[in-house]
This record gives C-alpha cells, structure tokens and sequence, in this order.
C-alpha cells in the first residue's frame, strides 16, 4: 500500500554495514556489506577494523539499497538508526550516517534497539507481529527470551544468558576445532553428517531450581573444549562430525525447551526466533517440533533477515513512523548498552516541546558511549 | 559559493560556513567525547544563525586528520552523507594543515602536533602557514625531540610535552573557520583537495575482544 510508511534503515552494530527500505511490512531492499572476512583471522570481530569498514561501505551501501528498491531518497518517510546495543564506535558511524541522512533529506529520525528490531523484522516476513509476541533472541551477542506486547514501546526481558551468547559458544568451539569464523555456519555443516546423541554434553541452568528461563553456555564450551582436548592428548581423531553435533544439540535443546515453556507460561501461542543463531538449521528443525507438539506457531524468518541487517532496523522504523512515535533529536548518541527495555530512544520532552522536529537544539548531557 | 566545513580529528567538534570570500558563521565547542552528539545540533545551528538551509551548500570540506578515530570518523561520516544527500562535492583536508593556516605563522619552519593518544602526537612540519614540509606522522614526543625542539610549535600535542616542544603555543585545535578558508582558497586557486577519507597513520589495533578467551591453555 502506497499510503504506508516508507523508511530506511541503517544498522551498524557489529560487523555487518546494513542498509534496508520497506514500506510498512513491505521489504523493498536489504544492502548488506560484511567485513566478516577481515575479521576471520583473528577469531572474533575487531571493533576498530569493523568500524573503519562501515565509514568505507556507508555511502555504497545506502546508494545500493536505493538502487534495489527503486525509490528516490526525497520519497522516504524516515530513516532509523540502531542506536544500541553494540560496539560503541561501530554504532557511532552508523548513527552520524543516520543522522546526516535524515538533516539533509529534512526526514523525521528514529534511533531504533538493535534486539527490537531483530523481532520486528518478521513482520517483513510473515506479517504484521501478534500481540503479544514471544521472542528468542540468538547471536553471537545476545540470547534472550523477550515478550513484546507493541514492540514500539513495550519489550520485557524474561530471560538472557548469564554468561556466553550463544553465538560466541559456536565460536569457540569452532575455534578448539580449528575450523575457522565465524563457527556457526561451519558447524552446522558438520552437524549435518553427525550423531547429535554420540557425546552427552551438559544442559546448561535446567535444574530444578535453575532460573526457568536465563541461559548459560559457559559450562558447555568448557565441556566440549575438555573432551576435545582430552582425545587430543589421548592421541586420538576428534570426531568433528558427531562434536559438532553433539554440542549444537545441546545448545539448540536448551533455548527451544525454555522458549515453549515461556510460551506455555505465559499463554503465548507462538513463538518468534530470531539473530544470527536462528539460521541455524537444528535449531530451526528443532523448534519446529516442539512448537508443533505444544501446538505453538513458530515465526522464523529466512536466515538473511536473522543475521544482522538494515531491513530489520528499517522494519521498526516504519512501525514507528506508523504508530505515530516521537522521533530522535539531533542530539542522538550511540549507546553501547541500550537497555532492551527501550525499543528506541525519542527526543527528550523538552527538546520537542514548541520545536519541529528539524529544529531541535538540545542535546543530551550524558556522555554515553565514552 | 557556499561552503560548509567541519572537523572533528581533535578534542574540537567545529562547523563553519564560507560564501567564498569570509566565514560567514561558525561554532567551535570542546568537548573530546561527545563529538557524535553535538556535530549535527552545531551544523544546525550554524545554518540557522546564517539564515540558510543546507541545501544550499555547493561543497563540503572536511579535516581528514589526522586524529583519534572514533571521533575522525564522525566528521568524515556527515559530510560523506552529506554529499551523498544534497549531491554535492566533499573535499578532505589534513587538519594538520588547517591547524598550521590558522597560526598564521608567515615565515617558519614551525611545527604544528595535535594530541594522538597513547602518549604519541600527530606532527608535520611546516615552511609557513600554507607550505607543509613533511608527511603527517605519528610518534612518541621523544622519538622526534631532535627534529622538533628547536622550532616553533602550535596544537595541542606540542603544548601537551614541553620537554620536546619547548618554544609551543596556541592555538590548541583546530578550526572549522581557518579549514573552511585554506579549502576556499585552495578551491580558488584551482588546487585539488585530497579525498575525504581518514588519515588514521596507525594499523588497527588487531586485539580480540576480551570475552573471547582460550578455553584452556593450547
Ligand atoms: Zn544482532
């Protein structure tokens, strides 16, 4: 529908430099650049490498998604901006981009939370969200289980790792089995040809008196890493094939057993995954099953839209310009630790008071990314 | 001509405007860790106190370092979106060199070091305010005492170690008025101006991130 929002998206927060256009619940383009590559040798994403890649990929990352889209910039009803959480210095170029976008277009800004958009994104997907929504979130930065009721203004967290995300233990372990970075991918490959049943890895935190839903994977990376080791100096083959398996099952058996029983819960009946982790093809199989049996829908997007991207940013972007929220000032800072809490971060009340938007001089007087 | 030029390679978040012939407006506040925030209120403010809107500048000019990088790359960004946005040419400038036009210094040799961190300095050395001797580089204040310590010094990396920078003085950052006036002149002149990206001098630092540890000894 033309009469719908039409809004850009910028995402910055790690290693992917994103840009994404939808209209609404529409995606009309998803411009992702990755120096995932320039990070691989070092087993783990360099902040300051990352953020010399995005001032680099900004200006033809935008000029693409246009392109893809087919709009003209002049056409845009607003561009949002992951604000937090992140790499500190990542984010900032993101959000100077944003902000210098939005000032020269004279369109409205909106500094978006990265996890809050990770959820929103289904929406290009399948469809505008359920209220409430159940989400799992799951990356090699975060893993979560979240409840939304308007993912505009309202995101509670249930639950969250105390320790590794889960991402950062298929990492490690990927790094014990020198098969590279990032390890997601590659052990899933793995998995694929493995018994997931061959080594019986601990469940991290299900224990009767456990927190029903925070998650650990410490205990596991270190399991797994012991065991390796343990054939190694044994002088024996490490069975990659059933490690990676093994070890995948046990991560993938925890987050689906809490994410239904959080469903369950709270009287959810569906279930939304999402983050780099969600690509995952267990985890996907896995979820499935569970779902089914407890007669809960499961929302998965397509692995692209899971990882890091601009399309998601830009999704609740547009259901922000859609429900009418305020938009950042001028002043908007970068917030490595933005609290899931706040799905974006509007103008201050006194900022906006008798000013339009495009003249708001305030700026905040936290100094929030030093 | 309407110029706008910015900087923020230096503890200063600096915006100014230029008609081709003065500055017509400018703002300079110091503040070395909220340069993310208060870039876009003060080139907003600046447009406004000049009764002008952005899309009337017909070209950026923008201090390319060099500088701390988190800051460098904000400056660099804006005007990069800028340009993209209102379709109009970016031009990078070494901030050393708008540092070294705004000491207005006739008859050197003098120096001009700006604050690299790290007890380093970022430092070139200069015949006069429009002739730079030397590539910018980066080093420890007495790794270079040999080269510098006889000569005049301006910027804040030189007023910062005395022993290396005995004769140092103002000014301490840099302006966006002094760069949006060496751009316009040089643009006059015919010169072509470098491209708008960073001069970081350094290799990124190439350390994992500390959550990301050995399991177990190899
Ligand atoms: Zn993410």
């Amino acid at each position: 529908m033309a009469d719908e929002p039409l809004v850009l998206g910028i995402e910055t927060s790690c290693d992917e430099t994103g840009v994404g256009i939808v209209r609404g619940t529409t995606l009309l383009a998803d411009a992702v650049a990755s120096s995932v590559d320039e990070h691989a040798r070092f087993g783990g994403v360099v902040p300051e490498v990352a953020s010399r890649a995005h001032l680099e990929a900004m200006v033809p990352t935008i000029r693409r998604a246009l392109k893809d889209a087919g709009v003209a910039a002049s056409d845009l009803d607003g561009i949002s901006v992951t604000a937090g959480p992140g790499l500190a210095g990542a984010l900032l170029v993101g959000v100077s981009a944003a902000k210098a976008y939005a000032y020269a277009l004279g369109k409205p800004l909106y500094g978006v939370n990265h996890l809050a958009s990770h959820i929103c994104v289904d929406q290009l997907e399948h469809g505008t969200l359920p209220e409430p929504t159940m989400a799992l979130l799951v990356s090699g930065g975060h893993s979560s289980l979240l409840l939304s009721t308007d993912i505009t203004s309202d995101v509670r967290p249930l639950g969250a790792t105390i320790d590794d995300a889960a991402g950062e233990a298929f990492d490690k372990i990927a790094r014990v089995l020198n098969l590279g970075f990032p390890g997601g991918p590659v052990i899933d490959r793995y998995a694929r040809e493995g018994d997931p049943t061959a080594i019986a890895f601990p469940r991290g935190l299900t224990g009767p008196r456990d927190p029903a839903y925070d998650f650990s994977f410490s205990g596991l990376k270190t399991a797994v890493a012991r065991w390796i080791e343990a054939k190694r100096a044994a002088g024996e083959e490490v069975p990659v094939r059933d490690v990676s398996a093994s070890f995948q099952e046990a991560v993938v058996d925890v987050l689906t057993r809490k994410a239904v029983k959080a469903c369950k819960d709270e009287g959810v009946d569906h279930l939304m995954i999402g983050g780099g982790v969600a690509a995952n093809s267990r985890l996907r199989a896995l979820a499935q099953e569970r779902c089914e049996r407890a007669g809960i829908r499961l929302r998965v997007p397509r692995p692209k839209l899971c990882t890091d991207n601009g399309a998601m940013v830009a999704a609740l972007g547009a259901e922000m310009v859609a429900r009418g929220r305020r938009p950042s000032s001028w002043g908007l800072s970068a917030d490595s630790s933005l609290p899931v809490t706040d799905p974006h971060v509007p103008a201050p009340d006194d900022a906006s008071a008798g000013h339009s938007h495009e003249h708001v001089h305030e700026v905040s007087k936290e100094n929030l990314y030093s | 001509m309407l110029l706008l030029a910015l900087d923020t390679a230096t503890p200063a978040v600096t915006v100014a405007l230029h008609d081709g012939t003065h500055v017509i407006a400018s703002s300079t506040q110091v503040d070395a860790r909220r340069h993310g925030e208060l870039l876009l209120p003060a080139v907003d403010r600046v447009l406004d106190s000049a009764g002008l809107a952005l899309d009337a500048v017909t070209d950026i000019a923008v201090g390319i370092g060099p500088g701390p990088y988190t800051g460098l790359r904000v400056g660099l960004m804006t005007a990069d979106t800028f340009g993209l946005a209102l379709g109009v040419p970016v031009h990078g400038v070494c901030t050393l060199d708008a540092l070294a036009y705004e000491a207005d210094v006739e008859r050197g040799p003098f120096v001009v070091a700006t604050d690299a961190r790290r007890k380093e300095v970022y430092w070139a050395r200069y015949a006069d305010s429009r002739t730079r001797l030397s590539d910018p580089a980066v080093d420890r204040p007495a790794d270079i005492a040999d080269q510098v310590s006889h000569l005049p010094a301006v910027g804040a990396g030189a007023l910062l170690y005395p022993d290396t920078f005995p004769k140092a003085h103002e000014p301490q950052h840099v302006s966006a008025a002094a760069l949006a006036s060496l751009a316009a002149e040089r643009l006059a002149a015919g010169e072509e101006l470098p491209a708008p990206r960073p001069l970081y001098l350094r290799r990124p630092d190439a350390q994992v991130p500390k959550n990301y540890k050995v399991v177990t000894p190899q």
